[in-house]
């Protein structure tokens, strides 16, 4: 990595100019133009759908595109493959890592390169690239044992091996704490100074406020707009991205609180939630934050019996319920609507009817025999009800946007009639549209009275929907907000951080 | 009805090219029909009326079996009853045939005509009668028309091919559950020698032997499915309360039962069973035979619940994403065991009939029927990763491949060189699999020609 002096750093590294993809029935990319310069943080942005990841795959290797030209340095390059598009200097960091996991991590960043193993060479590089980084991982740990932020500087370094100057990096902060947001952005600005270009995909536009010097925003595959990051605002660059006026973010919030419904005692696993006390009204909605692995999604789980508590007792309507699996919560009115919907959230090569209808069945059988006409009838009203894509029942759920699959995970509850809904990271990778329906599907349960556990990392999120907020950290409550509207992302922040702040019980 | 046929054109594919495959052996098997019995007696007392008239008198020469026999007679009332003269030498050598001959030329009785089967006429006895014998003036040989008709499409080669696919078709209705929870069962090819060994043995020691009733033989073949589901349920503990893999799970149980067949038979086979015994295989319901019956059967009801009960969706929903079906309130261990135990009893009802086809039990049944049901499943359309699959699709497989087998052996085909055909169906079959999941042939071919171009 040379020093880049100052006249190089405004040269354009890179420009695709007019690309073009199509897929069977869709318009994928259309004349698409993305520019980036030396020592830059260009931000990419759109909604899910809006052709960021079509033209990222395209800059890849891994798509070729129908029209269009790429240029490097002012040279036209066409790639073949993935391998080309590596050799031509451009890196990925994906969403979800693509390390081998029970390699090392010297052995992951020497996983392209081919001929005899030089054992020794290669720990001493590692090292090298690792500490540049500010790293001190040890060459040899397996990449299992790694957290997701150091992985993460692994595959970085696996880029620099390879001399990548054009680093892309998709949401690559999803699953990282707060801390190590800080600390990639630290890399990320030293890569910068290096003369790296980056292009960073993220849909927490705080981040590309914080990180970017440039954004481009895509819609429907087109340029819609090309800012500097200093000179345009949140709502304008949110209009920019969904083509519309927005009016507000969130839904107003209920007011009209009732009594206590759902009532957790001294509830512990382990020391990954440890005596937490919670006491949920009707009609309010309870966020839960604090960082990743503060016991928040652990808590969500043992409720709703995906793992078994060590103690504690769970009280809904007065009445002690003592589910031991997600089965006897789901019969006890309780359900989650997990972090991960792809993982754990839905069958995504099942149909939607198929996903709508698994907790569902039993309503609907008579000696185990399903009748379809139930099922089906059913899952119409749903689908009217939450704006689903109507004629999608047989369509796989893995087709469904972000948006939509969450609305299909909710209608699927809704169904059953769940009286207690924890949401777990609720709008974690949906789009800026879709969020507002979801946002709205949220307040209006609590107007009906459910008792509403919404978990969060996003304070904008949790500020803006909340009636009540419990901050965790190390397993315990360690703090509370009632009066959110006068309260702060400073205020929260504080609490998920130091060490002697609250105590166990609200 | 309806909706079975519109299953079927769903499969549609594997359907057309099962058809393919019959075509293709019927064209490879068509050879040269002789027919036997009455039927060709018909023909052959039809032409000598038509050649000779009703003042023939015909030698009617056929072998000992019971289609020549029935040839002679039905000749013999059919040309009698038309006025003709019938000098019959029924269960002739050809050193009879000559006595006979030259009796009737001594004799100068009148003869036009002698009738025999496709064989005899080879004989040269009779095929040079004519010049030996001039007295008796003219002399016609006739024999049953032959005509060319595909081995294959025959009415008993396509009950065999129907009979062999049954045991197999049982087999893998489980194995298509299990492989839809995205497992696998080896044992079940071990399972059918199992069952059969047990089966037998229990007629044998504990319900008279060859001299066991109905009730006798049903409690056997109860008993011994009852003792597979039992070994399928020991791989479900295994794969569920222990989280062991399948595969490794069901090798173990291969094994055992293997062993439990050789341990209750000593290594014998057991033949001390009723002749009835074979009614499962050789009886039939109106044409049908009785096991084809017993496999449409589990066949209707197996799609009917995998396609409209609540366990055939958590089967589906399990194999295509646990986790998610557990956090749906599915009991997954519960739908595990269960799809162990009946791949378990399936592979025993599969020894049952198999013990009724062979008239015995032997614990060397079964030898690599997992291999084939496995082909059988994967080749019908059910992915190995879980999740999807059909019913009738595995019975369109079962069918394909005892249509292959059955092809081979009417082509002479020597079994090694089976072994190496079934081995690359098997890879075909997974290929396709592959290449249905999204892009993932693509990005196979894709990362070769890459690694290719990298070097």
């Amino acid at each position: 990595m040379d020093a880049t002096s100052g006249e190089n750093a405004s040269a354009a590294l890179l420009s695709m100019t007019g690309i073009d993809k199509s897929y069977p029935g869709v318009q994928a990319l259309l004349g698409a133009n993305l520019c980036l310069r030396r020592g830059e943080v260009l931000g990419l942005l759109g909604e899910n759908g809006a052709g960021k990841s079509t033209l990222m795959k395209v800059l890849g290797g891994a798509v070729r595109p129908d029209g269009g030209s790429i240029e490097i340095d002012a040279l036209r390059v066409t790639f073949s493959s993935p391998a080309e598009a590596a050799a031509a200097g451009i890196a990925t960091i994906h969403q979800e890592l693509s390390l081998v996991p029970t390699l090392s991590a010297r052995e992951n960043i020497f996983l392209s390169r081919r001929g005899w193993v030089r054992r020794a060479e290669e720990v001493e590089q590692t090292r090298k690239l690792l500490a540049m980084l500010g790293s001190h991982i040890d060459p040899e740990t397996p990449c299992r044992e790694l957290s997701v932020a150091e992985n993460q500087v692994v595959e970085i370094a696996g880029a620099l091996r390879e001399r990548a100057r054009i680093l892309v990096m998709d949401e690559p902060t999803a699953a990282l704490s707060v801390r190590e947001v800080e600390r990639l952005f630290t890399v990320i600005r030293d890569l910068q100074r290096a003369g790296m270009g980056i292009i960073y995909i993220s849909h927490r536009l705080e981040e590309i406020f914080q990180i970017a010097d440039r954004v481009t925003v895509l819609r429907d595959g087109e340029n819609v707009g090309d800012y500097r990051v200093a000179d345009i605002t949140r709502t304008a660059l949110i209009e920019a991205m969904v083509g519309r006026t927005l009016e507000d973010e969130f839904p107003p919030r209920n007011t009209r609180i009732g009594d206590v419904r759902l009532k957790i005692r001294d509830l512990n696993r382990g020391n990954a939630v440890r005596d937490v006390n919670v006491d949920v009204a009707a009609g309010e909605v309870l966020a839960v934050t604090g960082l990743v692995g503060s016991g928040r999604t652990e808590m969500a789980r043992l409720i709703f019996g995906a793992d078994l508590r060590d103690s504690g007792t769970i009280e809904l309507d007065g009445k002690i319920l003592r589910h031991r699996s997600p089965r006897g919560a789901i019969a006890n009115g309780i359900c989650l609507l997990t972090e991960d919907r792809k993982a754990e959230g839905l069958v995504l090569g099942h149909s939607m009817r198929e996903n709508f209808g698994l907790p569902n069945l039993s309503a609907w059988s008579r000696w185990g025999m399903i009748g379809r006409s139930a099922e089906k009838s059913a899952l119409a009203s749903h689908i009217a009800q939450l704006r689903l894509p109507a004629g999608g029942s047989e369509r796989p759920a893995s087709q469904l946007s972000g948006g939509n699959q969450q609305k299909l995970i909710l209608a699927k509850w809704l169904e059953r009639h769940c009286e207690v809904i924890i949401f777990d990271e609720p709008t974690r990778g949906i789009d800026v549209g879709a969020r507002y329906q979801i946002y709205e599907l949220i307040c209006a349960l609590a107007k009906a009275g459910k008792v509403i556990i919404m978990i969060s990392s996003e304070l904008p999120e949790v500020l803006g929907m909340a009636n009540r907020v419990l901050v965790m950290r190390g397993g315990s409550i360690v703090g509370a907000v009632s009066d959110v509207e006068h309260s702060s992302e400073e205020e929260i922040m504080q609490l998920a951080f130091s060490e002697a702040a609250g105590t166990g019980v609200q | 009805m309806k909706h079975t046929l519109s299953r079927l054109a769903a499969d549609y594919s594997m359907f057309f090219v099962l058809l393919l495959l019959c075509l293709f052996f019927s064209l490879m098997t068509i050879d040269a029909q002789h027919p036997t019995g009455s039927e060709a007696a018909e023909d052959v007392a039809n032409e000598i009326i038509a050649t000779q008239g009703r003042q023939a008198s015909v030698l009617i020469v056929a072998g000992k079996s019971r289609e020549d026999i029935a040839f002679a007679n039905t000749l013999a009332r059919r040309l009698e009853a038309s006025g003709a003269t019938v000098l019959e030498s029924t269960g002739s050598s050809p050193s009879q045939v000559r006595q006979n001959l030259e009796a009737l030329a001594d004799a100068e009785s009148p003869l036009s005509a002698i009738a025999c089967t496709e064989a005899i006429s080879k004989w040269s006895v009779v095929s040079g009668a004519a010049g030996k014998y001039p007295t008796f003036g003219p002399l016609a040989v006739i024999k049953p028309q032959s005509y060319l008709f595909p081995d294959f499409l025959k009415a008993g080669n396509l009950k065999n091919v129907a009979g062999q696919s049954a045991v197999f078709a049982i087999i893998a209705i489980g194995m298509t559950l299990v492989i839809i929870t995205a497992g696998i069962d080896l044992s079940v090819g071990s399972l059918v020698a199992l069952s059969a060994v047990s089966a037998t043995l229990l007629i044998r020691d504990c319900f008279g032997g060859a001299s066991a009733g109905p009730g006798g033989m049903l409690a056997g073949a109860v008993g011994a499915i009852a003792l597979c589901g039992l070994v399928g349920l020991l791989s479900g503990v295994m794969v569920t309360v222990f989280g062991m893999p399948p595969f490794i799970v069901t090798l173990a149980t291969m094994s055992i039962a293997r062993g439990l067949a050789q341990i209750f038979s000593r290594g014998q086979s057991i033949y001390q069973v009723p002749e009835s015994f074979s009614w499962l295989a050789t009886g039939n319901l109106l044409g049908v035979p009785n096991e084809v019956v017993v496999m449409v059967v589990l066949y209707l009801f197996a799609h009917f619940v995998m396609t409209r009960t609540t366990l055939g969706r958590w089967v589906y929903a399990v194999g295509g994403n646990r986790e998610a079906a557990r956090l749906s309130g599915v009991p997954v261990l519960g739908v595990l065991l269960l799809v162990y135990v009946l791949s378990g009893a399936l592979a025993g009802v599969g020894g049952v009939m198999e013990a009724s086809r062979l008239q015995s039990g032997s614990p060397l049944y079964g030898n690599m029927y997992e291999l084939y049901v496995i082909t059988a499943v994967v080749v019908g359309g059910t992915s190995l990763a879980g999740g999807e699959g059909k019913i009738f699709g595995t019975l369109i497989g079962a069918l394909t491949i005892a249509v292959i087998r059955n092809g081979m052996n009417l082509m002479n085909i020597e079994s090694y060189t089976q072994g190496v055909v079934m081995g690359v169906l098997i890879l075909a079959a997974v290929l396709i699999d592959a290449g249905k999941r999204k892009g993932y042939g693509r990005r196979v071919w894709g990362s070769l020609f890459a690694f290719s171009r990298a070097r």
